[in-house]
């Protein structure tokens, strides 16, 4: 960056400011001094730093330095925070500074746990700095008092741009932050990031009218090197799972000889299981926890503080650590099971060590072999800095619908004045005309062809393209409704004394009956009753099973994938893994063929009476798991007679009662047509997107806890209204944003068009006498998805993937 | 259609959730709730306004393909008292078809009670065939066999790893539920201690499928 030098800079810190900095023997970072000095000329900008690099700090600093220089009341700075939990960190990097410094700066929070006098309080005076979330943002935009409350807003910073931006959060935040400029057009936009590969496509997405040169970049110093490890217990990586829980001796010795460890799964369930596996094995008793998204708010807060005191020795933890916190002394950072990313894997390693200039120490425990490889990829990319591509998407519509009606219930609106304004967020710069009057439709009357509720419209045209709300019940109904992130409907796990332990989904819950066992929050409940929503459960000793969630699951990223690909093609770089992984490699190399990167190996072979075709295309779980279902339709129709098929992140196996002789007929690119639609229409999964389009679009009042149905009073099913539109009005906005949601996120059928755009022309197929190694890790799945669930121990399960590799193996 | 023997005589149920009874020549359906999405937009949740177009002609559907002379609702057939003010125009036109051409009784229910006939048919408390009562909510108490609704039973399932739900028939000795035959209608699950209560031990979930009817004892 061009200007003052840093020096120079410094010299232009407030006096309290500097001597706050010099008291503690610290001196302002290039990038914090940077900050400062695009705020004083105006700019807005974003800021791409390592985790422990003083990044907050480096977003409030501007505002410290100007509200040290004079007393004025108002809404001075909003800071926006993907997590409720801004709490301790916060302290640390604001509140902390500000009090040692000993400036009058009223800084306060407000989100969905604030309570209701605070709230209204905070809107007729409010502190100069608010600490909010995406959500309650847009809540406070929906007050007629908006107008005069941020009038005077100068900054507005976003934290943790890269966790949410491309999300419906995103949409929602990039929405408010156009409305916040409409009131206050001074506004400052600072973005706060993790390393990410393309911080262009950050900038285009903070700045208004998606103008890239009205935001500068500021990049933090690198950190040092990370050190990166794979481990691998004994030199033996198992044939199937996923999870590397045949670790856990290894990882528990690991616990032992730091101080703060914290071990990252990729699921809920596995969390449970990996801190079942570390207890059994805990010999010292050393005090550990466990942390998901699940737990109560209550319970997640204590581990944190435990953590932050330096009392627990290892954490199991989910992606809900992945965001922000920043607390412990945490200076081992193990990934159980496979990266799926390299820019997800390096912001969890940042997680240890807080120091730029000491290394981060992270280790894989791969599950599987093809584990093995991409444990091996994400630290080749790290190493080569290359990060995971970006890929934004257009603004959904669900959420603009929210939007608008929250910008109706502050105050009326102009429709040409208003959708310049939307087509100023950029996720909504190619918004039609067309479909922003759809979207006013729909508000106002729900939008069908048949105008069947004229009156009892929520919003009401007043001529001149101005429209207001029809009633005040409508604001009051819109604040209940409004938030992005809707929950399949959950029981609370509670003891009976009351102590809520978390939630579970109904549709596991279900599964439940009085006297059954579960591992949630890192114990074995027993279940008491059914009560409500509440299911009653005391504390039992008894083993357990694990609860499983709903949802989709993360994909490898292509980038990984790719990398993937050439580490098989290329012999010259075996050398470097473990003898279990080459000898694999070297086998599957005799028996069928390992493929060039750009091709797509599919192999044939009977086992066991059943006829077997996997494909090796590396396009993640998601777009396996749809392109399976598609497959054996056409095979149904081909009459091979499948029975079924299962997916991983690398490859896809379907099995049948007939030989498939033409596997290029089942991949033909026109099975993305309408057998594709067919599917996904039929499928579950558009009527789960449609559940949450519906909710978050205002369609449908939204359950709230604590106010849910009971016994008789039987409300209506999204999966019905689904039902009824489709058939009805199939091109209602709706069900358009459902299938968005579904085609980008569900299905990944971005991938899938790539597999079968290039599947007929770089096919290679082989025609093996009988299984060879690279099917194994598949293969067991198949062995386990036969087994009627919870009737075999594990050992069992270990006896038959060794049969099934030793088959495998035989030359 | 897949054929049952209740209270000494002899129905078929539906796939859709009507029962037809040959020797009466008649078929009874439960819980239309027609104009359930024009009752929620008055409260601003606009559900699309087709719910009593489709409910109507699958219950047609179901009329041509049985072919009967009678047709029996048997309560909660709108649901609020006003409903049948609010059809809209292809709605209307396809109910009053119907009860113009049939021998159309109309049972009261809880959510319809009070509602002036206007789109044609008989309108009563409850009926009596062969024997066996018709109402809308089951009677406890009451030893006669009897046909009802209100409950809208559903049966529910886990099905590897899947969530599956079906409307259903609740069968006792001398209890039928009829499922809720209504496009938006929920359902309550078949083992809901309300319904336990009022059919008593020794129930089953029956469940119409294409050619078969599949029959889950009810835990109580």
């Amino acid at each position: 960056m061009r200007g003052p030098t840093t020096s120079s800079l410094e010299a232009e810190l407030p006096k309290v400011v500097s001597s706050w900095f010099a008291g503690r023997g610290w001196e302002p970072r290039r990038h914090q001094l940077e900050m400062l000095a695009l705020a004083r000329s105006g700019k807005s900008a974003l800021l791409v730093a390592a985790t422990g690099s003083g990044k907050t700090l480096a977003g409030f600093l501007p505002t410290i330095c100007e509200l040290a220089g004079r007393s004025g009341e108002g809404l001075h700075t909003l800071y926006v925070s993907p997590l409720k939990a801004l709490a301790v960190d916060v302290q640390r990097n604001l509140i902390g500074p500000i009090a040692e410094m000993g400036l009058p700066i009223r800084v306060e929070t407000r989100t969905g746990d604030t309570p209701s006098d605070r709230k209204a309080r905070q809107r007729v005076r409010p502190p100069q700095v608010l600490l909010t979330t995406p959500e309650s943002l847009s809540l406070l935009l929906s007050y007629p008092d908006s107008f005069t409350l941020f009038a005077d807003l100068k900054t507005i910073v976003v934290d943790e741009l890269h966790g949410f931006a491309k999300e419906k959060r995103g949409d929602l935040l990039s929405l408010s932050m156009a409305r916040l400029q409409a009131l206050a057009p001074g506004l400052r936009r600072v973005g706060l990031s993790a390393t990410i590969s393309d911080p262009e496509a950050y900038r285009s997405w903070l700045a208004p009218h998606a103008d890239i040169d009205a935001v500068e970049l500021v990049e933090g110093e690198p950190g040092a090197e990370p050190d990166l490890s794979i481990l691998i217990p004994e030199g033996k990586i198992p044939w199937g799972g996923h999870s590397g829980r045949h670790a856990a001796r290894e990882v528990m010795e690991l616990i032992e000889r730091h101080r703060t460890t914290l071990v990252f799964c990729n699921t809920r369930s596995l969390a449970e299981l990996i801190f079942q596996d570390l207890w059994a094995v805990n010999d010292n008793a050393l005090p550990i926890g466990i942390h998901h998204g699940s737990l109560a708010i209550e319970a997640r807060r204590k581990v944190e503080s435990a953590m932050a005191e330096g009392q627990l020795r290892g954490l199991v933890c989910t992606a809900s650590l992945d965001l922000g916190i920043d607390w412990g002394d945490v200076d081992l950072v193990v990934q159980m099971g496979a990266p799926k990313g390299s820019s997800r894997l390096l912001q969890r390693i940042g997680r240890a060590n807080h120091r730029l200039d000491e290394p981060s120490k992270g280790t894989v425990v791969p599950g599987n072999r093809f584990e093995y490889l991409e444990a091996r990829a994400g630290l080749d990319a790290i190493d080569e800095g290359e990060l995971d591509p970006e890929t934004f998407r257009p603004g959904t519509l669900d959420v603009l619908s929210q939007h608008i009606l929250g910008v109706a219930c502050a105050a009326p609106f102009e429709e040409r004045e208003l959708l310049a304004e939307i087509r100023s967020a950029a996720p909504y710069a190619g918004l039609k005309d067309a479909t922003f009057a759809e979207v006013l439709s729909f508000i106002a009357t729900g939008g069908y062809a048949l105008k069947a509720y004229d009156k009892f419209r929520r919003l009401v045209p007043e001529g001149d393209g101005r429209w207001r709300i029809a009633r005040p019940i409508v604001s009051q109904q819109h604040r209940m409704n409004a938030g992005v992130i809707v929950e399949q409907p959950l029981l609370t796990v509670r003891f009976r004394g009351g102590r809520r332990l978390g939630t579970i989904e109904e549709g596991y819950a279900s599964t439940l009956a009085p006297g059954d066992h579960f591992y949630f929050s890192g114990l074995s409940l027993e279940v008491e009753q059914f009560k409500d929503s509440d299911i009653i459960v005391h504390a039992s000793s008894k083993s357990a099973r694990i609860v499983t969630y709903g949802g989709q699951r993360m994909s490898m990223s292509t980038h990984l994938a790719n990398r993937v690909r050439h580490m098989l093609a290329d012999r010259h770089d075996w050398h470097r893994f473990p003898d279990d992984v080459r000898e694999w490699l070297e086998v599957q190399e005799r028996r069928s063929c390992l493929p060039e990167p750009h091709q797509l190996l599919v192999e044939t072979f009977e086992h066991e009476k059943l006829h077997y075709m996997v494909a090796y295309s590396f396009e993640g779980w998601n777009a396996h798991q749809s392109l399976g279902m598609l497959i054996t339709r056409r095979m149904e129709n081909a009459d091979l007679k499948p029975l079924g098929f299962v997916a991983n992140d690398y490859a896809l196996a379907c099995y049948g009662l007939e030989p498939i002789r033409d596997p290029r007929a089942l991949f033909s690119p026109d099975i993305l047509e309408r057998e594709f639609i067919d599917w996904v229409e039929q499928s579950y999964l558009l009527k789960t997107a449609f559940r949450e389009v519906a909710v978050i679009g205002g369609l449908v009042d939204r359950h709230h806890p604590g106010k849910r149905k009971t016994g008789r009073q039987v409300s209506f099913s999204t999966d019905l209204i689904y039902d009824v539109l489709r058939r009805y009005e199939p091109e209602h906005l709706l069900l358009r944003a459902a299938w968005n949601d579904a085609r980008a996120r569900m299905t990944e059928l971005g991938r899938l068009v790539r597999l079968v755009d290039r599947a007929s022309a770089t096919m290679l197929h082989v025609e093996a006498e009988r299984m060879t190694p690279m099917a194994v890790p598949l293969m067991v799945i198949v062995g386990r998805e036969a087994l009627p669930p919870g009737t075999r121990a594990d050992e069992s399960l270990l006896i038959e993937a060794q049969a099934l590799a030793d088959e495998a193996m035989r030359v | 259609m897949v054929p049952f023997s209740f209270g000494g005589q002899s129905f078929a149920a539906s796939a859709e959730g009507a029962l037809h009874w040959p020797a009466q020549d008649a078929l009874l359906v439960a819980d239309l709730h027609l104009e359930k999405a024009s009752w929620f937009a008055r409260l601003g949740q606009f559900l699309p306004p087709y719910d009593s177009v489709a409910t109507l002609s699958a219950l047609r559907a179901v009329v041509q393909s049985t072919g009967v002379r009678r047709l029996y609702c048997l309560g909660d057939s709108f649901h609020d008292r006003f409903g049948c003010d609010r059809l809209p125009q292809q709605a209307r036109a396809l109910l009053t078809g119907m009860t113009a051409s049939l021998e159309w009784t109309w049972i009261v229910g809880n959510h319809d009670s009070g509602f002036a006939d206007a789109c044609g048919g008989k309108l009563v408390e409850e009926a009596e065939l062969a024997g066996i009562v018709l109402r809308h909510e089951a009677v406890r108490d009451d030893p006669r066999p009897e046909l009802s609704g209100h409950f809208h039973p559903q049966y529910r399932m886990h099905l590897k790893g899947r969530h599956v739900s079906r409307r259903c028939f609740v069968a006792s000795q001398t209890k039928l539920i009829l499922p809720a035959f209504g496009s938006l209608t929920g359902g309550l699950d078949a083992s809901h201690p309300e319904i336990v209560r009022n059919v008593g031990r020794g129930a089953a979930a029956l469940v119409p499928v294409q050619d078969r009817l599949l029959r889950f004892p009810i835990a109580a």
